[in-house]
């Protein structure tokens, strides 16, 4: 009951929080916060109670739609743990961090909760149709929060957002069909399919159909163009959840689906998703260094650190593997920070541009050093835990059949964002203070409270890998077992 | 003593957590806090003395960080012979640096940043040379540049500092990129990254991929220790304050890159090739950066460019196979750098000026640092018995013996050598005076490290027979090398004094006189400039043209289709004034509409 709990606690939060009238917008902040911080208790039990030597566990089944063998089947393997337990961490601290929303808050609360109960049920579904549910769920509560609470052009980039997405989904739904369909499938249990051995050329086309509805989410070039425009015009709390859960929902999705089910189409494919993720950390990378917007730039470097997580997917390796997961949580918590930063300059100063905010540490020295952690952290700073990944990633796929000049051009993403993230920190950071920063106070005890813990998991995860690759590494193993080690 | 002995961790953890301490006690407490942190490197310092004074019980620390596919990744200190000393160098430099500092920084904002920052870096110095695994030892490695990048940022205000910072970041990160590679390199071909593993592994291993390996960690420590071609940022840091200039950019972390190989002996013992390159760029750097050191007027600039000189003259030993004379260079290079370091930072104290045209004549006014500054030039000029004589001889010895070439550069690089620093020197503290105000000499806190460090700049050379016996190898002097190492620095000092004895006009001479080529040399062969249009430029403009051209208006309008629809409808459905409910309901039928297209299609 454990998972059912984790996922659906949201649910009910959502639905009372929606129903309160729009003079409680206080017990409506108070009441989110509450259910999130029970949730993130939850997902806490659920790490504790986990067994790091077992497979999926806490899992529930139970019939749902018989006839067609559509079951609700829930479970949870070490990635899911750390997966659910970074989307309940985020989510807690959206709620925090967007305390003072003036604009309709009970429905942004109950919305931010909603979100949750899709993003909990993708990492934690073991049935396709379940799974497939909670992935279209995530797109409502996400569509609106952009569309209503975002910036100037937010129409255009929340439907941007959603257009790009359900096109990639209405090609995992054909494979999901497809599978079923297909005489060795005959199921929506992700687990049975694992085990059905698919013949190599039709695993081929459902392989392409996923692709299709994962890479975009992810998103890897070229179907990234949604992502810059959803950020810069998404709240802050929005946009922390956008890059550091939706993004992973899109890797999850290749390492619970794509890889298991399909691993005859995943080494054909795996060509294409080596240049890809490699492709992806340079441009994005590149990207990031011509942005003159805040927000735009940590949007390109979502781009390129997801190319890290894709290259070690493509690595197909256990260090690979466990290095994706890795940048997954470490983008989470790190961009995490970066978005919530941002928001705070930007609450403070009404301006993202670059060139318009210098000198924070002169005149908010708190905001400003947090802000430099957070982008050393995300350069890939040894001891903290951007590194782990990257460099787990880096070694998967160098000890992988791929070929070796995707590894090497990977690492030119390394050193270019170190480049883009110094770049930024000399300017904004640095320098003489500008106009804009002038009388600004720096962070509030509550905008504290949303930033420590998310420096404090950065730090402990940096300097002690096991806390989190304990949790990753059986299933990478696992993983890499079935795939043929690359 | 046998407590620090047994607990190596003590080395990395006292300078580490006081570093948190002074940051957590604030501006207030630093006033306070910054003499507690002398403790720090004196703990990382007694943990080696313990270790070489006999308390050889020392546990390694072990900590199994993941297993990975059935490999285990392993994090852990220990000490050795090599660990112990560099543990004391590290420690008594940065306990000298320090206490220097307090007086030197006395008037400075930001006190606290700066002690805790200067703490981290001893911890992680020391995490560096007792590491027992390279991703300890990477992790070390790193950290230590990121704590130079804030100290050399340390004035975040001055575009200049921030630049700098930036700068010694970003071209050492391009030979730690090597090194990672390196790092993967070798945990594909033996399967572990423990130091011990791998050198005894190194053997077996083909030779290409010996030479791959040993050619990529060396790419790190050409970064790490600004040798040719990526010396460019070290010359720039000197914009940090002046005791951080001595630790870390003279002292210790460029030093890395030599302990790094030497550390690595196993592995580079075995590859000649690697081996013949690591000489080559050793002895063109010592050669050309002792050409510009000569040109300089920025007192700061001759020391760096003299670091990154006697750098070079470690790596061609290195190169010729002997890591033992290296790492003797790189003990007496600590003190007499660090000691001249210190010592220019005392006179730009009191002068306000790093310009030594504007200098002369402080040896009456300033003793103490004089008389110290002396020693240090004197054991970077190569004169017998100072310290630099003997370790240099070393260094001498072993190039001459195995690699001619790179040894007669070197010698070469020694008279030049031994000519800037009686240049600098002369211009500094001798003649008539060239500046306004009445200087005075620094004090206690600041002119007892000096003295410190001179002893060791003095004496060190009677370490060479503790370290041969600790180390292996050969003690003692070659009597030709040192005839050579002799007429080398004669040649040099005479030259020196003959020319600059009245003062920095021939500068200005040589500079008509030669025109272009002195310009060229004074800056440094504009290789700056030459990087700054081959590779920044380049990389901004690109990634300008892939942001307008390529992502804006080529792939997003290729697939504009759908967000130009999507305006479209989000215009209709606007238009309509049905809000947004009823366009997702819309959506949701298209795909329903979609999908049972296909379901028809797969024929259900």
């Amino acid at each position: 009951m454990l998972l059912s709990a984790i996922v659906f606690l949201p649910l009910i939060g959502a639905a009372v929080v929606a129903m309160l009238p729009a003079s409680r917008a206080n017990g409506a902040r108070w009441l989110a916060a509450l259910v999130a911080a029970a949730d993130l208790v939850l997902a806490t039990v659920l790490v504790v109670r986990f067994d790091v030597g077992a497979g999926f566990q806490f899992v529930e089944m139970a019939e749902w739609v018989g006839q067609v063998g559509i079951g609700y089947h829930l479970g949870a393997d070490g990635i899911s743990v750390s997966m659910v337990f970074l989307s309940a961490l985020l989510t807690f601290l959206a709620i925090v961090a967007s305390w003072r929303i003036e604009k309709r808050p009970g429905a942004f609360f109950a919305l931010l909760l909603l979100l949750e109960v899709g993003m909990n049920g993708v990492f934690l579904a073991l049935d396709f149709v379940l799974f497939y549910v909670f992935w279209e769920l995530v797109l409502v509560p996400m569509y609106f929060l952009i569309g209503t609470w975002g910036g100037p052009r937010r129409e255009y980039a929340a439907l941007k957002f959603f257009l790009y997405t359900l096109f990639g989904s209405v090609f995992m739904l054909v494979g999901i069909v497809a599978l079923y369909l297909h005489p060795a499938g005959g199921t929506f249990d992700l687990l049975v399919l694992a085990e059905a051995g698919l013949p190599a050329s039709f695993q081929w086309w459902v392989f392409a159909a996923f692709f299709l509805g994962f890479a975009v989410k992810v998103p890897v070039f070229p179907l990234h163009t949604w992502l810059p425009d959803a950020h810069v015009e998404a709240p802050t709390a929005a946009s922390v959840l956008l890059a550091g859960v939706l993004l992973k929902m899109g890797t999850y999705g290749f390492i619970r689906i794509a890889m298991p089910i399909l691993p005859d189409a995943f080494a054909a494919w795996q060509p294409a998703l080596a240049a890809l993720a490699a492709i992806s950390i340079v441009y994005g990378a590149a990207l990031a260094f011509a942005q003159t917007d805040l927000k735009k730039l940590v949007a390109y470097s979502s781009v390129s650190h997801m190319g890290f997580a894709m290259l070690g997917i493509a690595a197909g390796t256990a260090e690979g593997i466990a290095g994706s997961v890795a940048v997954m949580f470490s983008h989470g918590v790190v961009t995490g920070m970066l978005f919530l930063l941002v928001g705070m300059v930007y609450e403070r100063t009404h301006t993202r541009m670059i060139a318009d905010v210098s000198g924070l540490s002169a005149r908010v020295p708190v905001a400003a050093g947090l802000l430099a952690f957070a982008s050393f952290a995300s350069l890939g700073l040894p001891g903290l835990s951007g590194f782990v990944g990257e460099f787990l990633s880096l070694l998967g796929a160098w000890g992988s059949t791929m070929w070796p000049g995707w590894v090497v051009i990977a690492a030119v993403g390394v050193l270019l964002a170190a480049a883009y993230m110094l770049w930024m920190v000399q300017r904004v950071v640095l320098g003489v203070p500008s106009t804009a920063v002038e009388g600004i106070d720096d962070l509030s005890g509550r905008e504290l409270f949303a930033l420590v813990p998310l420096a404090v998991l950065t730090l402990v995860v940096g300097v002690w890998w096991d806390s989190l690759l304990r949790f990753v590494d059986p299933a990478a193993r696992a993983l890499a077992a079935v795939v043929g080690g690359g | 003593m046998a407590y620090l002995a047994a607990h190596p961790l003590l080395a990395v953890v006292v300078p580490a957590a006081l570093g948190l301490v002074v940051m957590a006690g604030g501006r207030r407490a630093v006033r306070a806090l910054k003499w507690i942190a002398v403790a720090g490197p004196l703990a990382t310092a007694l943990v080696g003395i313990a270790w070489l004074g006999g308390d050889r019980a020392a546990a390694a620390v072990q900590a199994d960080w993941l297993a990975q596919g059935g490999a285990v990744m392993t994090a852990g200190v220990a000490l050795d012979a090599l660990s112990a000393v560099m543990l004391v160098v590290v420690g008594l430099v940065s306990a000298c640096v320090v206490v220097f500092s307090i007086g030197y920084m006395a008037e400075e904002d930001g006190q606290a940043r700066y002690f805790s920052v200067i703490s981290l870096f001893v911890g992680a110095m020391a995490l560096l040379v007792t590491a027992t695994s390279l991703v300890t030892l990477f992790v070390a490695w790193e950290v230590m540049g990121a704590c130079s990048y804030l100290l050399i940022g340390f004035w975040y205000r001055k575009p200049s500092a921030a630049d700098a910072a930036m700068k010694a970041f970003l071209v050492t990160r391009i030979g730690d990129v090597g090194l990672l590679f390196g790092l993967a390199l070798l945990w594909r071909e033996t399967g572990t990254l423990v130091i011990a593993d791998v050198l005894a592994a190194a053997p077996a291993l083909g030779a290409g991929v010996v030479t791959a390996a040993a050619a990529l960690l060396f790419a790190g420590a050409v970064g790490k220790s600004a040798q040719f071609p990526l010396h460019v940022w070290l010359p720039d840091a000197m914009e940090g304050p002046t005791p951080v200039s001595a630790l870390i950019h003279a002292a210790t972390m460029v030093a890395a890159g030599v302990f790094l190989i030497a550390r690595m002996w196993g592995l580079f013992e075995v590859a000649e090739t690697v081996r013949v390159a690591i000489a080559a760029i050793g002895a063109v750097t010592a050669l050309f950066s002792a050409m510009v050191a000569i040109t300089q007027t920025d007192i700061k600039k001759v020391l760096a460019y003299s670091t990154i000189s006697q750098l070079g003259f470690m790596f061609v030993a290195l190169g010729a196979g002997v890591w033992q004379a290296a790492l003797f260079h790189l003990v007496t290079h600590a003190a007499f750098k660090a000691l001249l370091f210190l010592g220019s930072g005392s006179v730009i104290h009191a002068t306000h000026t790093q310009d030594v045209r504007e200098m002369g004549g402080l040896a009456r006014r300033m003793p103490v640092t004089a008389a110290t500054w002396c020693a240090g030039a004197l054991a970077l000029a190569g004169v017998p018995p100072l310290a630099g004589f003997f370790s240099k001889d070393a260094v001498l010895h072993a190039a001459l013996g195995h690699m001619p070439l790179a040894g007669w550069a070197l010698a070469l690089a020694s008279v030049l050598t031994a000519l800037y620093a009686t240049r600098v020197t002369l211009l500094v503290f001798f003649g008539e005076p060239r500046h306004d105000g009445a200087p005075h000499e620094s004090p206690l806190v600041m002119t007892l490290p000096l003295v410190a460090l001179g002893i060791g700049a003095a004496g060190l050379g009677a370490a060479a027979g503790p370290l041969a016996v600790l180390w292996g190898g050969e003690a003692g002097l070659d009597a030709t090398v040192a005839a050579i190492s002799v007429v080398a620095s004669a040649l040099g000092i005479g030259a020196g004094v003959a020319l600059y004895r009245r003062g920095p006009a021939l500068d200005t001479r040589l500079a008509e006189k030669l025109g272009g080529t002195y310009a060229f040399i004074a800056e440094a062969y504009r290789i700056d400039a030459l990087y700054d249009r081959a590779v920044a430029r380049p990389v901004r403009a690109l990634a300008r043209w892939l942001a307008d051209r390529l992502d804006r208006r080529g792939l997003d309008r290729a697939v504009e289709g759908l967000p130009s629809l999507a305006e479209r409808a989000g215009r209709l459905v606007a238009s309509l004034q049905t809000g947004e409910t009823d366009l997702y309901v819309a959506l949701m039928a298209i795909g329903l509409v979609a999908l049972i297209g296909v379901a028809l299609w797969m024929g259900v």
